[in-house]
């Protein structure tokens, strides 16, 4: 059967849709910063941002950016009436002090236990650079990961040990991806949902382990 | 009296000894005091070791501190940036060292030594080799990680407002380390773009107060400029 890969707009709909009325929310730079512009207008989140703001909003119109007011990307943003600002020991004690809901990371690798690794590809030659990334990770209530499932060469980002240096260890609590969504837990992957076409057996193929069922809705047909 | 404004930029950096470990306020560009680097650059010191965010910012600021050759060591979280080409060229041949921080713990460190803690434990970076070598310990069910403090010798500070005895406001978002860097450091010189009558700041406001403060010198708005990301 075919099955249609989740665009980048569309996987961040579908983490959008998870988020919560009221939660505080950090979007790490890249990808995670579309989560944004899917929040539905019916809920309302609090966007914190690493460099000393909380109720950040969508970026300014064009001639109206403010390079003192920045995202962790340093892209110029905006903030909402009832936001504010603070210095960058109070941010990370949000962070490390489990202040924050939800934060959304990128990753290289996620192991079946939920080790991230997303600051560094092992390149010897590459300048390091690890940012919030760190403090992120083992900080937030939770830490879900917003990502392709597969390399551009078909492996899994997914794997039963990280092989790039790590981020965090056992941090990571779910997996958003353009195929499908997974839970890490002590017991490995288990499956929240998959693209409409794609099997539960051509997923566990795709990432070449075992993947636990979703656990059977009491309600549920 | 208790007068801490210098007449000129060159006047509050006089006597900034080589080897000295500066602290310079900013993330990305929102916050780097780029008139007090300009004044380090025309003050003379070398073999410094800088602590801030990031490692430059296209050809000005920090940037221009380090392809002055003045640094010799930085601590940062994000040196890679799709404008660091002077930090990057440095550090690829060779000739200036790295200490990679996570951000959290950067702040932290350097709170620490503003605050007189010892050291601290901190869970961020455990079982990373951003940790390797340091003491552990398990605390309640969670492993920790032991971080020291990062004392300063100077403070060079971006701040909006501030009055003679050195309370100091600041700007959207350019506030980010520039608190905790003038808790830190024997010296701190912050740059504003208004002093004002004592009681001019509003007291409930005001976000450093004076004796974090040493210095304070008034320069001209300059638009800050965009930096560290693809545009």
């Amino acid at each position: 059967m075919i099955y249609q890969r989740r665009t980048k707009d569309q996987l961040a709909a579908r983490v959008a849709r998870d988020i919560p009325d009221g939660a505080v929310v950090n979007l790490g730079i890249g990808q995670p910063t579309l989560v944004a512009n899917h929040i539905a207008s019916s809920r309302e989140v609090l966007l914190h941002s690493e460099n000393g703001m909380l109720g950040m909003g969508p970026a300014p119109h064009s001639g109206e950016e403010d390079y003192d007011l920045i995202n962790a990307g340093k892209q110029p943003v905006t903030l909402l009436p009832g936001g504010s600002y603070f210095a960058h020991a109070d941010s990370f004690a949000m962070i490390r002090g489990r202040h924050i809901d939800i934060c959304v990371l990128g990753a290289f690798q996620v192991s079946v236990t939920g080790d991230l690794a997303n600051w560094h590809a092992g390149d010897t030659n590459a300048i390091p650079a690890v940012g919030g990334a760190m403090d992120l990770a083992v900080g937030a209530k939770q830490t879900w990961v917003m990502m392709d499932l597969l390399t551009r060469q078909g492996n899994s980002k997914v794997v039963p040990v990280c092989t790039y240096p790590l981020t965090g260890v056992s941090c990571v609590k779910r997996i958003y991806s353009d195929l499908a969504t997974l839970e890490c837990t002590p017991g490995g992957l288990r499956l929240v949902d998959l693209v409409d076409g794609l099997t539960h057996a051509e997923l566990e193929r795709l990432v070449g382990l075992p993947v636990m069922p979703p656990p059977r809705s009491p309600a549920g047909p | 009296m208790l007068n801490k404004v210098a007449a000129s930029v060159g006047d509050a950096l006089a006597g900034v000894e080589d080897a000295a470990t500066v602290m310079i306020g900013g993330f990305g560009t929102a916050g780097i005091p780029v008139e007090l680097i300009e004044g380090l650059i025309a003050q003379g010191a070398r073999d410094l070791t800088v602590v801030n965010n990031n490692a430059g910012n296209g050809d000005t600021g920090l940037a221009a501190l380090l392809a002055a050759g003045r640094v010799r060591k930085i601590v940062c979280s994000f040196p890679r940036q799709a404008d660091s080409h002077v930090f990057d060229d440095l550090y690829r041949s060779g000739r200036i060292e790295l200490e990679l921080v996570p951000q959290g713990t950067l702040a932290e460190r350097i709170r620490a030594a503003g605050a007189g803690i010892g050291a601290f434990y901190t869970p961020t970076g455990h079982g990373t080799e951003l940790a390797k070598g340091k003491e552990t310990r398990l605390i309640d069910g969670r492993q920790y990680v032991l971080e020291y403090p990062i004392h300063g010798d100077l403070a060079l500070i971006k701040a909006e407002r501030g009055d003679r005895w050195g309370n100091l406001t600041y700007r959207k978002t350019a506030r980010n380390f520039g608190p905790v860097m003038a808790m830190a450091c024997r010296r701190t010189v912050a740059s504003v773009h208004e002093i004002v009558d004592l009681g001019g700041l509003d007291p409930e406001a005001i976000v450093t107060p004076a004796i974090f403060v040493s210095q304070i010198v008034k320069v001209e708005r300059r638009a800050t400029q965009a930096g560290g990301f693809k545009q």
